[in-house]
């Protein structure tokens, strides 16, 4: 037998005990809160990047608040608790992005600057809810299905 | 409270008159914001308008602390820190102690981004990062600020800092990063809910006056009339930047 | 327009010499490297740069090499554009200086920014208002003329083309050094910089800068390769660079002695010229001695015998000149205090009023050699690879 062909086979042997002993890993990220996503989760899949990407724009630069693909509420609902039952921050790999992204090997840039964990409650956070409604009271128009009937 | 148009009645004249009723209750009920007339309300949802322009009136007559309780609350509502002594951490406000040389005299005032209606900060910005919004509050986009700190330079104001380390507990409201650049952002999470600056809060909001937030384009609101009425200054006028931030009470 | 065919040869780049040479720059590159590294991990507070002075060390060998590589091609313009025949065969050698001087130039200027992950938005979002957006492309664009000029250079059907290629960069680069000078003229937040005067001084340092590295490299490469430098050559561009010495000095003098006469900028020529500590030392010794008074006694003092030695020095002196030079413009202008209320002494705790304090740290030092180190290398390399030196940089009599 050739030294080449030895090595083909060795090569084969050692991959399909690979795959049969365990298969490739797959991501499993955390449900989140509440009984649904603010959309299908393959369509979230697929187009969070750019649902995040357009609407930073329309947030930032244009001033519009309150629209559904918000990313403070992503952090909200997708919050992992950990040990200490305080919500995970993105250098832990049990975060929701994390889970995902070290699979993808796709590095995450929002955390740099915006906060991985929700708001401490004690903090004052500002809620886009519809006016009249009066500051902080989140109602079915909010849009948050995480946390419908609680108040801000 | 303002009250739901009344779909079933098409009378016109007596929806008119729920909606003005509504619109009286709404003034009366809740006093300590009448400052803002129904019509300032920006609904969810819109953009930003031009009609609007944001803009600060700061009487130092009226401000007995020259401005450190504005820093106090700037920082707690924003989330950063600033060490005695350290040039590399962030300052949103900070305090300036003015004295004159020919007569002794001392005088400190808070001192933060102008939000200029020609503001050389955006002029400078390589790739649009540092902006004017429609309604004149001047930000830093950070997603696509690359740090290359020329806004710094350009600010006559010192109003801008860039994030020198790594940080970790931002507000969600007020996002910030190592490598980006940042200022005073009127506290437009705080506006766009029809709130005031924290800074403004602090000295008891607008009606107290020592510091006054309203709209400049706005004949009627009160910050114009002051700034109308009383010998009120910008700071550098002559440079053209036109801020948004008025002084009143400068020795 | 000569009729005797340049010849062009690659090194051999065998030496231990040549590879000594070359493991020292590769050691200044990964130094570099690494600089830019900690700078971006750890942010820049380990540096000396602060809120104060937020461009430092790094910015003032990043505009010296922009600066420079604009003046670098002046070999190559002479030759192509004025038609002094005398300098083609230096002409591919002056073009690949230029490229490479700007490519490390901008490699220090994009390592040090606080997001260098994001060069891509740098290069696909614009706000053309801005001077910096509008040399990203004057500095790329760059790249891409020389490259195309040094092909006409090169390659011999391609020739006659060089004139209208050389007259194209030559305008391009006086563009690209008037933008350089204009991120400063532009800005009326900073005493010591809002002028017009800056976007021509810019081309004027441009000019001695970049033939003095251009002598340098010159001599050094005919020493070590064997190549002997004309008299004639040598002479001309010394006394060359000695004019555009004098045109450094010219446009120092003008910008100072107005500032001077308008008491406006009175406290700013105080800081600079008499009580500026470091600066004051640096813009006297620095500017003004080693940069203009010594290169010009070197090379028009008829006591001193012009010699390779003498323009060596002389560039030298006129690079080490150019260093202060621009400390000075960069780094003692964000030293001294914006003024917020003319006439007022304004104090504060984000170091308002008062001169700030700045020390150049070891990052910043290893990123700014280690640009310096990767123009070199890049001139190194492409001169052993491809068939840039004339076989000759004699005279041709």
């Amino acid at each position: 037998m050739s030294v080449r062909s030895a090595f083909m086979i060795a090569t084969l042997v050692l991959f399909s005990t690979g795959v049969a002993a365990e298969g490739v890993p797959q991501p499993h990220p955390p449900k989140g809160k509440g009984e649904a996503c603010v959309a299908e989760t393959d369509f979230m899949r697929r187009n969070h990047p750019d649902l995040l990407k357009h609407q930073r724009d329309d947030t930032l630069r244009l001033g519009i608040r309150g629209d559904k693909f918000s990313l403070k509420e992503c952090v909200a609902c997708h919050a992992v608790p950990g040990a200490d039952s305080k919500p995970v921050t993105v250098k832990n790999p049990k975060h929701f992005c994390r889970e995902c992204h070290d699979y993808a090997a796709v590095q995450i840039d929002c955390f740099e600057c915006h906060n991985s964990v929700p708001d401490d409650k004690r903090s004052a956070s500002i809620d886009f809810t519809m006016p009249g409604t009066g500051p902080g009271r989140r109602t079915a128009l909010s849009l948050n299905q995480c946390s419908v009937g609680e108040t801000g | 409270m303002t009250q739901a148009p009344d779909h079933s009645a098409p009378d016109m004249s007596r929806r008119a008159f729920l909606a003005a009723a509504g619109a009286v209750t709404g003034l009366a009920l809740a006093p300590g914001v009448t400052l803002f007339a129904p019509a300032m309300a920006r609904p969810v949802g819109t953009a930003a308008s031009d009609k609007v322009r944001w803009g600060l009136l700061i009487d130092l007559n009226k401000m007995d602390d020259g401005g450190a309780k504005g820093v106090a609350a700037c920082s707690a509502e924003n989330g950063w820190v600033a060490a005695e002594g350290s040039t590399t951490d962030a300052r949103w406000i900070r305090t300036l102690k003015v004295s004159n040389p020919a007569n002794k005299t001392v005088q400190t005032l808070p001192m933060m981004c102008q939000h200029c209606a020609e503001p050389p900060c955006v002029d400078v910005c390589p790739t649009g990062a540092s902006m004017k919004r429609a309604d004149g509050i001047v930000l830093v986009d950070k997603h696509t600020c690359i740090g290359c700190r020329y806004c710094v330079l350009a600010c006559p104001y010192g109003a801008r800092s860039f994030i020198h380390e790594p940080l970790t507990g931002q507000r969600s409201h007020a996002p910030r990063g190592k490598g980006t650049v940042e200022s005073c952002t009127l506290c437009v999470h705080r506006v766009d809910a029809d709130r005031e600056p924290a800074c403004v809060e602090a000295y008891g909001g607008s009606k107290q006056g020592a510091m006054v937030f309203g709209d400049l384009n706005d004949p009627e609101s009160d910050i114009s009339k002051l700034v109308a009425t009383y010998a009120t200054h910008q700071v550098r006028s002559d440079l053209g930047t036109r801020p948004g931030v008025w002084y009143r009470g400068l020795a | 327009m000569s009729t005797s065919r340049i010849t062009y040869q690659r090194i051999k780049g065998e030496s231990p010499a040549f590879l000594g040479w070359l493991g020292a720059l590769g050691l200044l590159i990964v130094l570099g490297l690494a600089s830019a590294w900690t700078m971006e991990h750890h942010g820049h507070v380990i540096t000396g740069m602060s809120n104060r002075i937020v461009w430092g060390l790094p910015h003032v060998f990043a505009v010296f090499m922009i600066v420079a590589a604009s003046g670098a091609l002046n070999v190559a313009s002479i030759a192509s554009v004025f038609g002094k025949s005398a300098y083609k065969p230096l002409a591919p050698l002056s073009t690949l200086l230029a490229l490479a001087l700007l490519v490390g130039g901008l490699s220090v200027l994009v390592l040090d920014l606080g997001r260098p992950d994001r060069l891509i938005v740098a290069m696909t979002t614009y706000n053309f208002s801005s001077i910096f957006a509008w040399n990203i492309y004057l500095y790329v664009g760059f790249i891409a003329v020389g490259v195309v000029y040094l092909w006409m250079m090169m390659e011999r059907r391609m020739n006659a083309y060089t004139k209208p290629v050389g007259v194209f960069a030559f305008i391009w680069r006086l563009a690209l050094t008037t933008g350089t000078g204009s991120i400063f003229g532009f800005l009326v937040a900073r005493q010591a910089w809002d002028a017009a005067i800056m976007a021509p001084m810019f081309i004027a340092l441009s000019l001695a800068f970049g033939l003095a590295v251009f002598l340098v490299l010159t001599i050094a490469i005919s020493r070590q390769t064997g190549r002997e430098l004309g008299a004639g050559l040598l002479r001309r561009l010394g006394r060359l660079l000695g004019i555009f010495a004098a045109v450094v000095l010219y446009f120092a003098a003008i910008q100072h002695l107005t500032n001077l006469y308008a008491a406006e900028h009175a406290e700013v020529e105080r800081f600079i010229l008499f009580d500026g500590g470091i600066y004051t030392a640096l813009f006297w010794l620095g500017q003004i001695v080693i940069g203009g008074v010594i290169p010009l006694a070197l090379i028009f003092a008829p006591q001193i015998k012009s010699s390779a030695n003498t323009v060596m020095w002389a560039a030298l002196a006129v690079i080490i000149g150019g260093f202060a030079q621009l400390y000075v413009i960069i780094i003692g202008g964000q030293a001294f205090p914006q003024i917020l209320f003319p006439g007022r002494i304004v104090e504060s705790s984000f170091a308002d009023g008062g001169i700030a304090a700045y020390a150049p740290s070891l990052p910043e030092l290893g990123l700014g050699l280690g640009g310096a180190a990767l123009a070199l290398a890049i001139v190194t390399l492409v001169i052993k690879i491809l068939a840039v030196l004339p076989t000759t940089m004699a005279d041709k009599d």
